[in-house]
């Protein structure tokens, strides 16, 4: 079984990106890149599953400026056995990362797909419903547990109050929530083994795709700010204050 | 203008999700409908109907939309949503689900999450973790977007009378099935529906304390959550969550105990109406964002606080 892993390059979480003064763009200029939390999950449970016998290839794809060969490296750090960089310094909306990613599902007939629920960039959670919708594959999302038998793969998504099981035809794809699985450490052997693993490069426009935006970004603000308030001396006070100044309790 | 509002329900009943999209919906002008897709949910239609200020209420009622299996519905979607200016569904574990999918089968980009309606293409929505809010404007000739429920007041659940129209159409796409689902079954209200929330992080220690939290909630009629920290630590499960990456609140009173306050919290609870925290860190970043801040240790605070209400 081969399964398509795709990652994406981001800004570091624990970086606090900050709106450029004029509004324009985020101010990200020299800020840390990493791998998207969600994609490295993704990362790892396509290696629990070649660990385990179901898969026997795994294939990681960015797509992004150059550098996101550094994402795909990491990925094959931590197992994946080759990859494919779609090359663009274009902002990719997730439709056209949908786009692109059907193009090379397409080519590669991965039997499963693993993605990350969200990236967080863009916060936007989209691509992998979107991919399904282009592929006509099944999704998983937000999923917290993924058993792959007998053609099928039975995925638990972390919902609204809750757990659902569904049961999906392969290929499908699945997209990680966060207790997935914890993702590994890279091993210093493994980071110098991926690098002579093979990584090819395309580029949107030889995947056949438009990948002109359709939202258009006119300004970025910071969120309004919160006052601190006051300090309490005591539960007493606190419940006096609770009902007759903020008057939320009765 | 017209607008398509994806109804949350659970077939029986609406669930209150919708009413917030539908002011989103009036906020963008002209007239909001509501689909409702399921299975013998005829008492969903019905509620939706009543909801003021609704035009129509057009009723998908096959087996295939049961569960809302994404592939089936959102094909559903798509179809009925081609004729819109816009598609509206909530952004919540099942709007996010299917909302993006029916977008790429209209072959438009989606907007996630907005916060607010600046014109009819054009929107606010947090990104970065919500450390930075975006003005997005859509060029797509539909706009498919998912609303942030806590940014929009919940429309009236009476007063309208919309029509109810039956729709033929069963799509089901015969790649994916049901197979069970596991709720929290509790009396408390739900999180994100609360007007009071409690909620506990790391410094509850194990999930046996939460039972303080669960008494001070049933004398308030509350709800609780956690912190990812919590829920990490395994103290609860992850369906209480309140942050970026769980659930995101603003409730009229939100009680932080034994949070310090990170960033992914705040992202979940700043917009609450009254925020209080207690901590016995008096440096924990929660008491910037605090209206009421008490330093004090909770183990003695909580049932203090529970025996005073």
């Amino acid at each position: 079984m081969k399964i398509l892993v795709a990652v994406k390059r981001v800004v570091d979480y624990n970086v606090k990106v900050r709106p450029k003064s004029d509004g324009t763009d985020v101010d990200i200029a020299n800020a840390k890149m990493s791998i998207n939390p969600f994609c490295e999950i993704a990362v790892e449970e396509a290696v629990r599953l070649k660990e385990k016998g179901v898969a026997t290839e795994i294939v990681a794809v960015s797509m992004g400026p150059k550098q996101s060969q550094e994402q795909i490296r990491t990925a094959m750090a931590l197992g994946a056995d080759r990859g494919i960089l779609v090359e663009t310094d274009a902002e990719l909306q997730p439709l056209a990362v949908a786009k692109c990613l059907n193009a090379i599902v397409a080519k590669e007939s991965p039997d499963l797909i693993i993605m990350g629920k969200q990236t967080i960039d863009g916060d936007n959670n989209q691509t992998g419903q979107m991919l399904g919708a282009l592929a006509g594959l099944p999704q998983g999302t937000f999923a917290s547990e993924v058993d792959v038998a007998e053609g099928k793969v039975k995925v638990t998504r972390e919902i609204d109050g809750g757990l659902q099981t569904v049961e999906l035809n392969l290929p499908a794809i699945v997209t990680t929530d966060l207790r997935l699985n914890e993702p590994r450490y890279a091993s210093l052997p493994n980071i110098m083994k991926a690098k002579k693993k093979p990584l090819d490069t395309t580029t949107p426009e030889e995947l056949g795709v438009d990948a002109a935006p359709r939202v258009q970004t006119l300004k970025v603000e910071p969120p309004a700010e919160r006052q601190a308030g006051i300090k309490v001396a005591d539960v007493a006070e606190l419940v006096d204050k609770l009902k007759n100044e903020a008057k939320v309790i009765s | 203008m017209s607008i398509l509002v994806i109804a949350e329900h659970d077939n029986a009943s609406l669930k209150g999700a919708t009413l917030n999209v539908v002011t989103a919906a009036k906020a963008i002008g002209g007239d909001v409908e509501i689909l409702v897709a399921g299975s013998n949910c005829g008492g969903a239609a019905e509620a939706a109907a009543k909801v003021e200020g609704v035009a129509k209420v057009l009723v998908a009622d096959n087996a295939a939309y049961e569960h809302q299996l994404a592939e089936n519905t959102a094909l559903l979607i798509a179809e009925v949503g081609k004729n819109y200016t816009h598609v509206l569904a909530p952004a919540t574990s099942n709007g996010k689900n299917i909302a993006p999918r029916a977008a790429a089968l209209l072959d438009v980009q989606a907007i996630s999450d907005i916060i607010s309606v600046e014109s009819a293409d054009t929107f606010k929505r947090p990104v970065y973790a919500g450390n930075v809010i975006a003005t997005v404007q859509s060029s797509d000739a539909v706009k498919v977007i998912t609303v942030r429920g806590t940014a929009f007041d919940a429309a009236a659940t009476e007063g309208g009378s919309a029509a109810v129209e039956a729709l033929a159409s069963a799509t089901d796409a015969g790649i994916s099935s049901f197979v069970g689902e596991e709720l929290a079954v509790s009396d408390r209200p739900e999180l994100t529906a609360a007007s009071i929330v409690i909620s506990g992080g790391r410094g509850m220690q194990n999930g046996d304390n939460f039972e303080m939290l669960y008494k001070v909630a049933d004398k308030l009629g509350a709800a609780v959550g956690a912190s990812r920290a919590a829920v990490d630590a395994g103290f609860v499960p992850n369906d209480m969550q309140v942050g970026q990456t769980g659930k995101i609140v603003a409730p009229d009173l939100y009680v932080a105990v034994g949070i310090s306050g990170a960033i992914q919290h705040l992202a979940g609870m700043k917009d609450s109406k009254v925020i209080v925290a207690i901590n016995k860190d008096e440096e924990a970043p929660i008491f910037q964002v605090a209206d009421y801040g008490l330093v004090a240790d909770l183990f003695e605070a909580v049932p203090e606080l529970e025996g005073k209400i």
